[in-house]
């Protein structure tokens, strides 16, 4: 088997190389090379598919070196399916084993096979880095310089390293019989609370929760589900992806609910394409077919069923004060993967204490792309310090922003240089303003 | 390629500056051409006129081909490599070196995007008119290279109108300043339209000196639709019949306009034949004058409707979709192959209804969008590569049409140029004579034929006679087999 030459040759015919895509991606930005191009990559993949080449340490670094933003994908007009071949791409890479070396496939089996697979194991994992945070073994650590001793690639992994939360999301919520009403609930949705948003946002789970019931809807949150795999789909490992996939068609039961909601735009983006993925198994693709129907990133849900606007607070003292300086950053897999871009900023809108900014490249990539700025931290740089010199040349005190990965990189491209900006999710930001009323 | 002139080559340019790797290489074997595909030796990113001179005594000294490239979205093959060509590419020249107010010009580099000129000026009240479809990739090098052409060619002209002095590296490695910052310059030949449109076959643009023209005040955009393609040409013609002259008249055929819509979704109407995307600019009081003259006529002709977009963003969004037509239509085939014969404008309406019935005599789809104001239409063929037998009726098609269009006056190409995809029928504009004045020019300049060799025409070989006659004609699209 081959990945790229079982696929659809439609799919790789489809790029006619006009280059409308160049100057929408990031990595030609800063390179200048078509090798780094969306044409060019695709280019490569079409020469594997025609078997001109094999699927080379050259090809595979290339793959590995595209951040998989998707910008192109917004800007071509003919329609290329870049997401699906990108991952066809790495999971052709990773068939060969072109890149393994074994320091390489072991932690690969211990993320992707291992740690990923199970919530358990990675709450786990949650609870031992929490540890070490609330200790103070983390400023000890950062204070001491003994970073300075270990490799360059886990220093930065380390600054990136999210603070873990003291409670994870309340797993198993179920639908609170008093508030709302049962006769006003005309809504039943289910909520994919995440890896990472599991262990370093579950407050933005908690806020999403309570928005939506705030909205008339009944929320349950099940026990049984996993991480959405998009982390697996994204880096080659097209097979456990689908086993991810599959527990998450067990664990909700898309038949009695309205929607399934993301509030991580890289979940969301990659949960919409459970058809695709389980289209050749006989037992899931057809629930899988209901499943990417019904999936909703919350922005989206709340405006398609006309959330309730916040009160302005004009009798409370927010009144008196001025507003703050808000602006968006379009995380990728939401405005590209997902097309959604109107829907945060009538969230944000709709917000009294705020005064709405918007941010120079809000659509341009910010570096954290999955696990990208751990595996390619020098161009993840690049894009993390292009984005805080927007936020900054606009005089924002708050980012809103609806992807964890995001929330990340922005935070600490923030922390570097010494900046009070807060980062949030526009979900939390709606569930504040409800709060007070 | 010879290890020794690589070596040279990396001396000169330092190794990131020198590709090599066959997976490059891939990703440099097309530009905007469908089908036509050419693996090069080697790529090279140049940052000097000095590198470029040094590089051309070398590739002149061991024979090797030079093929110049911009961003790589020539449409007619013109920045496709040649089999083991060395690939100069401009991207990495790309200041903008000076904008002088005083004299309205600008100073750049060939690697400048097209689209980066006109912002950088617009603070200074200026404005560079020539607007390609691919005007926010293409580079201001391959315009002039190609003598772009764009939306606004009808009433601003082409990138040929803009030009007033040219940096050029020879073939054999001197450099050429030809042209100066005066509007009137009688000084010798007007060697710098040599190199105009000579798709890299003369000599290496390295700095372009542009000339720039006050920004219009005030500006108008309308769309009108039509439920035959007659009536928006009629209209068109009228339009120029009374003396008027927008800045921009495209039209979108119906194929078009639902390629358009699916991709840009910004409501055009898909219930219509023919669509008319009309623009004015200039004086704020001669703006309205003109559009409402537009907008009457529009109607006397049979319009369905016709709105005016109420804002700028409105109208850019309307400009922004009509230049994505050309990739748009790739939505419903694999391949698309887009020509660009040009006729003059009162024999519109005509060679539109010919290109429709030569598309049915041929069992071939079309798709037709272009520039109406200027006669410069861009039938498009929806096809697919691997299918031969369609290919080969695609090809017979485009014959037709192109020996039409000349017997109307025309041309074979208003603005993407000869480059591999056309050089069969250059004869049929040029003449005999004209051709060989073309070989002479060439032998002049590049005697060694290192210089984007093959492109436009071939130096050698027998006169081309009609290609009517059963004679064997290999096609354009054969060509990638050769």
């Amino acid at each position: 088997m081959n990945f790229l030459k079982d696929l659809d040759y439609s799919v790789v015919q489809q790029c006619m190389h006009c280059g409308l895509c160049l100057p929408t991606c990031p990595t030609y930005e800063a390179t200048r090379r078509e090798t780094s191009s969306p044409r060019g990559r695709i280019a490569l993949m079409r020469a594997v598919a025609d078997g001109k080449i094999d699927a080379t340490p050259a090809f595979a670094g290339e793959m590995y070196f595209c951040l998989g933003c998707l910008a192109c994908e917004t800007a071509c007009p003919a329609g290329v399916d870049y997401t699906h071949l990108f991952e066809m791409a790495r999971a052709e890479a990773e068939r060969v084993g072109t890149l393994a070396t074994p320091k390489r496939t072991w932690i690969r089996k211990i993320l992707f096979q291992w740690l990923f697979m199970s919530r358990r194991r990675l709450r786990f994992a949650g609870r031992l880095l929490w540890f070490y945070q609330k200790l103070g073994l983390q400023t000890l650590i950062r204070k001491s310089g003994l970073l300075r001793l270990v490799p360059k690639q886990l220093h930065e992994l380390e600054s990136l390293t999210p603070t873990i939360a003291n409670h994870f999301t309340p797993f198993g919520h179920q639908p609170e019989t008093r508030n709302p009403e049962p006769e006003t609930c005309r809504r039943r949705v289910g909520i994919l609370a995440g890896c990472v948003q599991d262990l370093a946002f579950p407050d933005v789970n908690r806020d999403t929760i309570y928005v939506l019931e705030q909205n008339g809807c009944q929320v349950v949150v099940p026990v049984q589900q996993q991480c959405c795999g998009s982390l697996h789909a994204h880096n080659g490992e097209w097979e456990t992806a689908k086993i991810l996939a599959r527990k998450n068609l067990d664990a909700f039961d898309v038949d009695t609910l309205d929607a399934i909601i993301a509030n991580a735009a890289g979940c969301g983006s990659h949960m919409r394409h459970y058809d695709r993925l389980l289209a050749d198994d006989p037992n899931y693709a057809e629930r899988a077919r209901i499943w990417s129907k019904k999936v909703r990133d919350i922005s989206e849900y709340l405006v398609e069923i006309g959330f309730r606007k916040p009160s302005d607070g004009k009798s409370g003292p927010d009144s008196l004060r001025s507003k703050i300086r808000l602006t968006y950053h379009e995380a990728c897999h939401l405005v590209h993967g997902q097309k959604i871009s109107k829907q945060p900023r009538i969230i944000l809108g709709s917000l009294p204490r705020y005064e709405m900014v918007e941010l120079p490249e809000a659509t341009w990539c910010c570096g954290s792309a999955g696990i990208y700025n751990i595996t390619q931290p020098e161009m993840a740089a690049q894009l993390q310090e292009r984005k805080i010199r927007h936020i900054i040349s606009i005089g924002a005190s708050l980012v809103a922003t609806a992807n964890p990965g995001c929330i990340i990189q922005i935070v600490s491209g923030l922390r570097c240089q010494g900046l009070q900006v807060r980062v949030a999710h526009p979900v939390t930001l709606l569930a504040e303003a409800y709060r007070p009323e | 390629m010879d290890k020794n002139i690589l070596a040279n080559l990396i001396r000169l340019l330092g190794p990131d500056r020198v590709l090599t790797q066959k997976e490059d290489l891939l990703a440099y074997a097309f530009d905007g051409t469908p089908i036509l595909n050419e693996l090069p030796g080697c790529v090279i990113f140049p940052d000097s006129a000095a590198q470029i001179s040094e590089i051309l005594k070398l590739a002149n000294q061991k024979r090797i081909p030079v093929v110049t490239r911009g961003s790589g979205t020539s449409l007619s093959g013109g920045s496709l490599p040649v089999p083991g060509c060395m690939v100069l590419c401009t991207v990495k020249m790309d200041r903008i070196l000076n904008v002088d107010a005083a004299n309205s010009t600008a100073l750049v580099e060939p690697g400048v995007v097209t689209a980066r000129l006109d912002e950088a000026v617009q603070s200074h009240g200026l404005f560079y008119p020539p607007d390609p479809g691919s005007m926010h990739i293409s580079t201001l090098g391959g315009n002039v290279a190609h003598n772009s052409g764009g939306l606004r060619g009808l009433k601003y002209g082409v990138t040929r109108d803009y030009v007033m002095a040219l940096q050029v590296v020879l073939s054999q490695g001197d450099i050429l300043e030809t042209g100066t910052a005066c509007v009137k310059d009688v000084a010798g030949y007007r060697l710098k339209d040599l190199f105009i449109g000579s798709e890299g076959t003369l000599g290496i643009i390295t700095r372009i000196l542009m000339k720039l023209v006050p920004k219009p005040r005030a500006r108008k955009t309308m769309l009108a639709t039509f439920s035959t393609m007659q009536a928006a040409a009629e209209t068109v013609s009228a339009i120029i019949a009374s003396r008027i002259i927008p800045c921009t008249l495209e039209f979108l055929d119906r194929t078009t306009i639902h390629c358009v819509e699916e991709y840009a979704k910004i409501g055009l109407p898909l219930d219509v034949e023919a669509l008319l995307l009309m623009e004015t600019d200039g004086h704020p009081v001669v703006v309205e004058e003109e559009a409402a003259a537009m907008n009457r006529i529009a109607r006397d002709h049979g319009a369905m409707s016709v709105t005016v977009a109420k804002d700028n963003d409105e109208a850019l969004r309307l400009s922004s979709a009509r230049r994505t037509a050309f990739s748009a239509l790739a939505r419903v085939a694999p391949t698309t192959i887009l020509e660009d014969a040009t006729v003059p404008r009162d024999r519109l309406a005509e060679m539109i209804g010919f290109i429709q019935k030569t598309a049915e005599k041929y069992k071939v789809r079309i798709g037709t969008f272009g520039h109406m104001g200027d006669g410069n239409l861009h039938p498009t063929f929806l096809t697919d590569e691997r299918n031969t037998n369609e290919i080969r009726r695609v090809e017979q098609a485009f014959t037709e049409i192109f020996e039409k269009a000349v017997a109307l006056g025309g041309t074979i190409t208003g603005e993407h140029g000869v480059g591999l995809a056309k050089k069969k029928f250059l004869h049929l504009v040029t003449g005999p004579v004209g051709l060989n004045v073309h070989r002479q020019l060439k032998q002049a300049l590049d005697p060694n034929g290192i210089l984007n060799p093959g492109k436009i025409f071939d130096v050698g070989g027998p006169h081309p006679t009609s290609l009517q006659q059963g004679e064997e004609w290999r096609g354009i699209l054969d060509l990638s087999a050769s």
